[in-house]
């Protein structure tokens, strides 16, 4: 097969960018891809879109979606999460969830595997309602809760509930690359256990230490407990993942031990400490404006007031709802951190995570 | 819009002699105001899944009849396909216009957070740019809907469709007016939407804001004609004068066809007005009233709401026009009801009496109010007219 060379690559795509130039003129006011979109969703040039293939059931209440990802779809690192919009009672909600499958699997297909939380709109959609061949959005995947390169000589996983899902995709695909790993796990009983069977598996066969926590029977962890587990954990590298409870008590752990510079933390919900006076909210490019709380993420107040919101995770770690504050104050609603901006400043804040601290003018 | 209506205490219809209104009270009119807002709420409340897929379906309904339309006036030199591409292509541009852009531009259906679907991304095929239309139509026409001096599609500032308004000689020729505006509608509804008629004025013309607005409408005049009369005809080769005849039908049919469903929505008889000064202070209830007398409805059968992009229920549509349009229908028996309860008058009627009726306003309104009497006792003596209002009457359903 003849090789493409530079200059003949160029032609070829400035010719496809003025075919597609032409295209438009044909389909005003739509665009050519509104009409593609129809036939082929999944194409590279289409926005980022994903096609469930096949939910497996993993607990009760868990399950595993195996996606089949649009040609733009660029690969990730195990650990990483995706987010994921869903049509739920015909509005479309984005969630982030961390990626289970192998980052090389031979069919292109990657998988997430959801817990249904109390409450919680979309994942007890994925869990208990969705059905394959169900037509989804993509974002490309991000998060730095990866493995490094080299790998650590000693690793520990901190888990509990679904915060075991990132720790199984770097397992999955990592752990002949690790040699000495701990994987303390807590769920209410064995059998909430999500990837109970291949976490026993990879024990019996020595690849992994694995404690599990039974909290109904056992109680919760208490870090006290740590050194009586794992001796050597603070010789460890570590992943954490799950409730905001965990999270707080490993840092602080960590850090009275002077070594939370080897503790990597992924978080599923924002912790709210304090909650502030809200103000007069203005979503300036929709000319919309309304009043809010101070416990009320602007996220939520702009959706309930109709502006389209972008939004992603709603806990504070993808960015996805990023928008810039044009004036006013905003409280972060995980620490109290007042942010501020005066005109022409466009400070950009994280809308789901943040409340009105006063009126604020939001650039939506 | 309607949020900015709830600050305005004590409304009063224009006051004359047959006041529809004068049997209510405040507290009906405030009951009316409650049970409309109930009314909505139960609709919100149970939006889903079926709504979302009723507007994903028309639309794609709507795009695979313009592809296949399109397709097939490539061979619009064979008569039996130009006809059939037209006609085709006329619906795709109608069901696009109503039903489609001019509900999604009514952010009737922003809480599906479908950005590809959405008020604030999409754009109509029609030469008025969708932010100007936006603005026009969703702030002023149904915020001030029939006031006159502030509800500009009241004679789209060309014509006398009420009684109230001042009558000048110009109006004598508005029954011509009417019919150039309802071939070029979509022209009309640009000029309309960059007030051409008074920014044109000397002064006003170098506004930079006006001339920013201009060439935008320019630029989208372009592309449109672009699209229909050079794209279109050179593609289909041979058979491209054919083409490009077919696609002049098809905005001409659709243009006639909506203005002759907005023209039902407001003109025809029984529909009031109101004075500026009546909306002073008005009330959330006293605004629904307004809209429920302002309004005028068009009955038939589904596929003729469809095309009509549900304005048919135009007075549901105004009381509630962020509601999504499928559920119009739905309601329109509870709105009745509420009419009947109230004693207030539900106007409505099949197409043709509706057309006939606000034609009739025209005709009629070129004149002065003096002279309309006149006229028109002399119509109602003339025995066809008898004849045709018979004949309306029997069609229009029980």
């Amino acid at each position: 097969m003849a090789v493409l060379t530079g200059p003949t690559r160029g032609a070829f795509a400035s010719l496809r960018a003025r075919a597609a130039r032409i295209a438009e003129f044909v389909t005003t006011p739509v665009l050519p891809s509104d009409y593609l979109d129809m036939i082929s969703p999944l194409r590279a040039s289409a926005d980022l879109r994903g096609r469930i293939e096949e939910i497996h059931p993993e607990t009760s209440d868990a399950v595993t979606l195996v996606i089949r990802p649009g040609g733009g779809w660029r690969g990730h690192v195990p650990g990483q999460y995706v987010r994921i919009g869903v049509d739920v009672d015909g509005v479309r909600q984005w969630r982030a969830y961390s990626l289970t499958s192998r980052a090389d699997s031979t069919d292109g297909r990657i998988s997430v595997t959801v817990k249904a939380m109390p409450d919680g709109v979309v994942s007890n959609y994925l869990v208990r309602r969705a059905r394959p061949d169900t037509l989804i959005q993509l974002d490309q995947a991000k998060g730095d809760f990866t493995l490094p390169s080299p790998r650590p000589g000693k690793a520990l996983f901190l888990t509990a509930g679904s915060g075991i899902t990132p720790v199984m995709g770097m397992l999955r695909n990592a752990v002949t690359e690790l040699d000495d790993v701990v994987v303390v796990h807590s769920a209410p009983r064995s059998s909430d256990v999500i990837f109970g069977g291949e976490l026993r598996q990879l024990a019996a066969t020595r690849q992994i230490r694995l404690v599990e926590r039974h909290t109904d029977v056992e109680g919760m962890l208490d870090l006290a407990e740590l050194d009586g587990i794992v001796a050597d954990w603070a010789e460890r590298e570590t992943w954490a993942c799950g409730p905001t409870g965990l999270l707080d008590a490993a840092e602080q752990r960590w850090s009275d031990a002077g070594v939370v510079d080897q503790l990597h933390t992924e978080r599923f919900r924002p912790s709210v400490i304090v909650t502030g006076e809200g103000g007069q909210v203005t979503f300036s490019k929709t000319d919309t404006t309304v009043d809010a709380d101070g416990a009320t993420p602007l996220l939520d107040t702009g959706e309930r007031a109709g502006v389209l919101m972008p939004s992603g995770c709603r806990m504070g770690i993808c960015f996805g709802c990023v928008a810039p504050l044009r004036d006013g104050a905003v409280r972060d609603l995980r620490n109290g951190e007042i942010t501020m901006a005066a005109p022409g400043d466009g400070v950009l804040i994280q809308t789901c995570v943040s409340a009105a601290a006063g009126t604020c003018d939001i650039e939506l | 819009m309607t949020a900015v209506i709830s600050e305005r205490p004590d409304v009063r219809p224009v006051a004359d002699p047959a006041d529809p209104t004068a049997h209510l009270s405040d507290a009906d009119i405030e009951n009316i105001g409650k049970e409309l807002d109930a009314l909505r709420e139960q609709v919100i409340a149970s939006r889903g899944e079926r709504d979302a897929a009723y507007i994903r379906r028309v639309i794609e309904a709507q795009r695979k009849l313009e592809l296949g339309s399109r397709a097939v006036l490539l061979f619009s030199l064979f008569p039996p396909a130009w006809l059939a591409g037209t006609a085709g292509l006329s619906i795709a541009k109608i069901l696009e216009n109503m039903e489609i852009g001019h509900n999604i531009m009514h952010g009737q259906w922003d809480w599906m957070r479908d950005p590809k679907i959405h008020s604030t991304t999409w754009e109509w095929d029609n030469v008025s740019p969708s932010d100007q239309w936006k603005h026009s139509h969703n702030q002023i026409h149904h915020t001030y809907t029939n006031v006159i001096g502030k509800d500009n599609d009241l004679g789209y500032g060309i014509m006398r469709v009420s009684s109230d308004q001042k009558w000048y000689p110009f109006y004598l020729g508005q029954p011509l007016w009417n019919f150039v505006n309802a071939c070029f509608f979509e022209f009309g509804i640009a000029a309309y939407d960059l007030e051409l008629g008074k920014n044109l004025q000397a002064g006003r013309r170098d506004d930079p804001d006006f001339r920013r607005r201009a060439k935008q409408v320019l630029r989208k005049i372009r592309r449109q004609a672009t699209k229909d009369y050079v794209v279109h005809p050179l593609l289909s080769g041979p058979s491209a004068l054919h083409t490009l005849t077919a696609n002049f039908t098809a905005n001409l049919v659709r243009n006639l066809w909506t203005h002759s469903v907005i023209m039902c929505g407001h003109f025809p008889y029984g529909v009031d007005t109101f004075e500026r000064s009546s909306i002073v202070g008005e009330t959330r209830g006293q605004w629904y009233l307004r809209q429920m007398l302002g309004s005028a409805n068009i009955s038939g059968s589904p596929f003729m709401h469809l095309m009509t992009g549900n304005l048919s229920h135009q007075i549901e549509h105004h009381l509630f026009p962020d509601l999504p349009s499928n559920r119009y229908g739905e309601i329109a028996p509870k709105v009745r009801d509420l009419f009947e309860r109230y004693q207030l008058n539900y106007v409505t009627g099949p197409l043709p009496k509706q057309v006939a009726s606000a034609w009739r306003k025209i005709f009629l309104l070129s004149l002065p109010n003096n002279a309309v009497e006149q006229v028109e006792r002399a119509i109602d003596g003339f025995p066809p007219a008898k004849l045709l209002r018979g004949l309306f009457n029997r069609v229009r359903p029980a």
